[in-house]
């Protein structure tokens, strides 16, 4: 009989730490009727988390949910559940892996069971299938809903009348609504002080992506940072445990700094940066380390990456203001990056092959993801003719396994590499 | 002119990729203009008000061969991005001196950035339309919309658009409607007169025809269609729904109704059946458009319902007002908003045991057997059960 030795995933403290608080938000949500806790659901763009906590929600975040299903390989039936059941195949693939999950009993990912949300809080940021999404769960549980409209950057800018909608909204609708089902009255200086927090986790975070500038890259700005994102695009923005957090992870990164070292990886220390990449596009999760492997393999490091201002872009100066703390969110939830328009996602990417130094840009063009994914090839034939960097496009999809091809893929990014390389040599 | 006439020139209108109506109609008058939309609903009544011709554009149909534009869009991506694109990129849509891009979903969402990437010369807006149904939120934000949207076509056109003018184009527009409005009644009261292969060329001239005429051609049209005398058939009636966007090919339309369907209600042209009644005269003209917009507008899947019983209620109004016995989901691939909200909808109508079947489309489909069986099927079924 042979033994299999189970290789060890290697992770720092601060992925550790991450998992830890990960973990810790499912069990208070398995718990939460126990703990005589009312559950709020919302969505990673435009997440209000500092006014949901202002009302001791317990908060779901359905599209976590779903890529941490994903990751641990239970989205590919739930999907196929949720199409038997009705939901068309061209569709989201986050939605079905949540529709799905209900209907084989609504145990969350890490095999507790998930409450069914009191409060459905539809803060509607840059994508459609949002609201639909929650129109599907409204169906099912009958929850209360409440619809947060935040309106697009078409013309590339947040004008007056936007803001003061989504304001009006908030004052409104969203807090009487967040009131009458939690019991508990709006209180605007604890929102001051979670947004107070909010910013101090901000600025580590802004550091960690930046320090990507250096060469060696101390992070991997997608694969890595999927991970410092964790915290602070879901349920623990504006908490001590996340701005402690963002303190380690900073800690961390300026050993490796210090030390030369690049990204760690799950099978240890990158093996040598030899290309320095901008992705776009968010990542594949059900062959998420695999895909990983495909890029440090080959010595590719992502320097920067748009899927990680995908719940807030906070790298061009924006904080949480405790100051004018509904102006503020309403300003949060207009400049996640799938609400910026075309013009200005070309802009910000040539802005990060620019300033980090990069070899070029590869785009995960995801199925399930209209938002990110319609029109992405003008995105790279702009950013190669304003750059002219070579540009690559694959194609995967979020949670859905059927649709990540690995020899497809591998093929692709190789040849990228190669491309890469040769255009080195000319210049 | 006669039925057959009229129908005859709306068919041409309706293939001419080439936009020579619209074409004429400019040459017609020095510095004329014209304001291309897509679906779902913009307000053409401020188009009209600065003097310009409101164009719609629902993607190239099934004539158009789309080489270019494909070269932007993935497979899993609808088809009317890439038409309207080929069409862009073609130089057919160089009569349009700008593009209205109405929030209905993120590909058409998008695709009003690229536009303003790749063509920088036009006049380009998102329109973002209200999903908070309050006056004094959703409605003001609407308000300034609708301001921003009057300013600039004023400065495009070189003149104000004023109260006055804006009053005026919301009359023609209310008339254009309440031609629409009959026609749509008279179809539903004896479908075998007014066929929707025909109807629907009807409406869209509406598309490339100012609206003073198109209101006289829907009349016209309804006038010889009430002179004829055609054969009524033992078919079942369906309200045929999640077509607001990518338009079926006609092809499609005719398949379902020789498979024995009459189509007494459908939504392939929603803007201009949009405002469900007259958007009164008096008052501030924005104001009365953003009223009607949030309390007398149709229902539809990229509409948010602020409650959960208020999902599929048009629908069943439909069935009920239309005397339906079925519905035909007919929605594009990769449709987002129809697709999404198609099991709502589906299990609404199980609960009141209203039969319905449903598939899936591009605006080039070319093979209709399947769909023509699928439909005659339903159909057959229908007069089974109604006859038990």
């Amino acid at each position: 009989m042979s033994t299999v030795l189970k290789k060890v995933v290697q992770k720092e403290d601060a992925m550790l730490l991450q998992k830890e608080l990960i973990n810790r938000n499912y069990h208070e949500l398995a718990t939460a009727r126990e703990t005589n806790r009312k559950v709020s659901a919302t969505f990673v763009p435009g997440n209000l988390n500092e006014l949901l906590m202002c009302f001791d929600f317990a908060r779901s975040l359905p599209e976590t949910n779903a890529l941490q299903n994903g990751m641990r390989k239970k989205s590919g039936k739930m999907i196929m559940d949720a199409e038997r059941d009705g939901h068309s195949e061209d569709v989201c693939t986050y939605v079905k892996a949540d529709l799905g999950m209900m209907l084989q009993g609504q145990v969350g990912p890490t095999g507790e069971p998930l409450p069914t949300p009191d409060v459905l809080l539809l803060s509607y940021t840059g994508c459609f299938t949002f609201m639909k999404w929650f129109e599907l769960i409204r169906q099912k549980y009958d929850c209360e809903t409440v619809m947060l409209h935040v309106p697009y950057q078409g013309d590339g800018k947040i004008s007056a009348n936007m803001r003061d909608y989504v304001v009006k909204q908030l004052k409104e609708k969203v807090i009487p609504t967040l009131e009458k089902v939690s019991g508990v009255k709006f209180d605007i200086d604890r929102l001051r002080q979670y947004m107070r927090e909010s910013a101090k986790a901000e600025e580590d975070l802004v550091w960690t992506l930046q320090s990507a500038k250096h060469k060696p890259s101390p992070i991997d700005g997608y694969f890595g940072a999927v991970y410092y994102i964790g915290p602070i695009f879901t349920a623990f923005r504006g908490t001590p445990e996340a701005t402690e957090y963002y303190r380690v992870l900073r800690g961390e990164i300026e050993q490796r700094i210090r030390e030369g070292k690049g990204p760690l990886t799950p099978e240890g220390e990158h093996p040598g940066e030899k290309y320095r990449l901008v992705v776009e596009g968010p990542p594949n999760w059900t062959s998420f380390r695999e895909f990983w492997k495909m890029f440090y393999d080959e010595g590719a490091v992502v320097v920067a990456s748009t899927y990680s201002k995908v719940g807030g872009v906070y790298d061009f100066g924006f904080r949480h203001d405790p100051e004018r703390p509904l102006e503020s969110l309403a300003e949060y939830c207009l400049g996640c990056y799938t609400n910026l328009n075309f013009p200005q996602r070309i802009d910000m990417i040539c802005k990060y092959l620019d300033e980090y130094q990069a070899d070029g840009l590869l785009i995960n063009s995801i199925k399930s993801c209209n938002s990110f994914s319609a029109g992405q090839l003008l995105i790279l034939r702009e950013v190669e003719k304003r750059t002219g960097k070579p540009a690559a496009f694959i194609e995967s999809d979020l949670v859905d396994p059927r649709y990540f091809s690995a020899a497809n893929i591998k093929n692709r990014l190789e040849s990228y590499f190669q491309m890469v390389k040769q255009k080195r040599a000319v210049h | 002119m006669s039925t057959r006439e009229i129908v005859a020139r709306c068919e041409r209108l309706f293939e001419d990729l080439r936009f020579g109506a619209v074409k004429d109609w400019k040459a017609a008058a020095p510095g004329r203009k014209a304001i291309g939309y897509m679906p779902i609903y913009v307000p053409r009544e401020i188009i009209h008000a600065a003097g310009m011709l409101p164009v719609g554009i629902f993607g190239g149909g099934d004539q158009l061969e789309v080489i270019q534009g494909d070269a932007y869009y993935q497979s899993y991506i609808c088809r009317i991005p890439r038409s309207t694109l080929e069409l862009g990129l073609t130089g057919r849509l160089d009569c349009l001196d700008g593009m209205l891009f109405p929030s209905i979903c993120d590909v058409i969402r998008n695709l009003s950035g690229m536009w303003q990437i790749m063509f920088k010369d036009k006049y380009v807006k998102y329109f973002d339309l209200p999903q908070n149904y309050d006056d004094d939120t959703g409605g003001e934000f609407y308000v300034h919309e609708m301001q921003q949207l009057r300013e600039d076509l004023g400065r495009l056109a070189g003149t104000p658009v004023t109260d006055e003018r804006l009053r005026a184009s919301i009359a023609v527009y209310n008339e254009n409607r309440k031609a629409i409005r009959e026609l749509y009644a008279y179809r539903a009261a004896q479908p075998w007169q007014a066929p929707t292969s025909e109807l629907y060329l009807v409406l869209r001239a509406g598309c490339v025809l100012p609206p003073e005429e198109h209101t006289a051609l829907v009349r016209s049209y309804l006038a010889e269609a009430r002179q004829e005398t055609r054969p009524q058939r033992d078919n079942a009636r369906v309200v045929l729904s999640g077509s607001f966007c990518e338009q079926p090919p006609l092809g499609l339309i005719k398949s379902i109704e020789m498979a024995g369907c009459y189509v007494v209600d459908d939504d392939f042209q929603l803007i201009q059946s949009w405002l469900l009644c007259d958007v009164p005269l008096e008052g501030d003209p924005l104001e009365e458009l953003s009223k009607a917009f949030l309390h007398r507008s149709t229902s539809t899947s990229s509409k948010y319902d602020e409650r959960k019983e208020d999902k599929g209620k048009f629908l069943l109004k439909q069935i009920k007002d239309r005397g339906a016995e079925g519905v035909v989901f007919a929605a594009a691939s990769f449709c987002d908003p129809a697709l999404l909200e198609r099991p709502m909808l589906q299990q609404i109508l199980a609960q009141h045991k209203i039969p319905y079947t449903a598939f899936k489309y591009a605006e080039n489909t070319g093979q209709m057997a399947p769909i023509r069986e699928q439909a005659g099927t339903f159909a057959d079924s229908i007069k089974l059960w109604s006859a038990a």
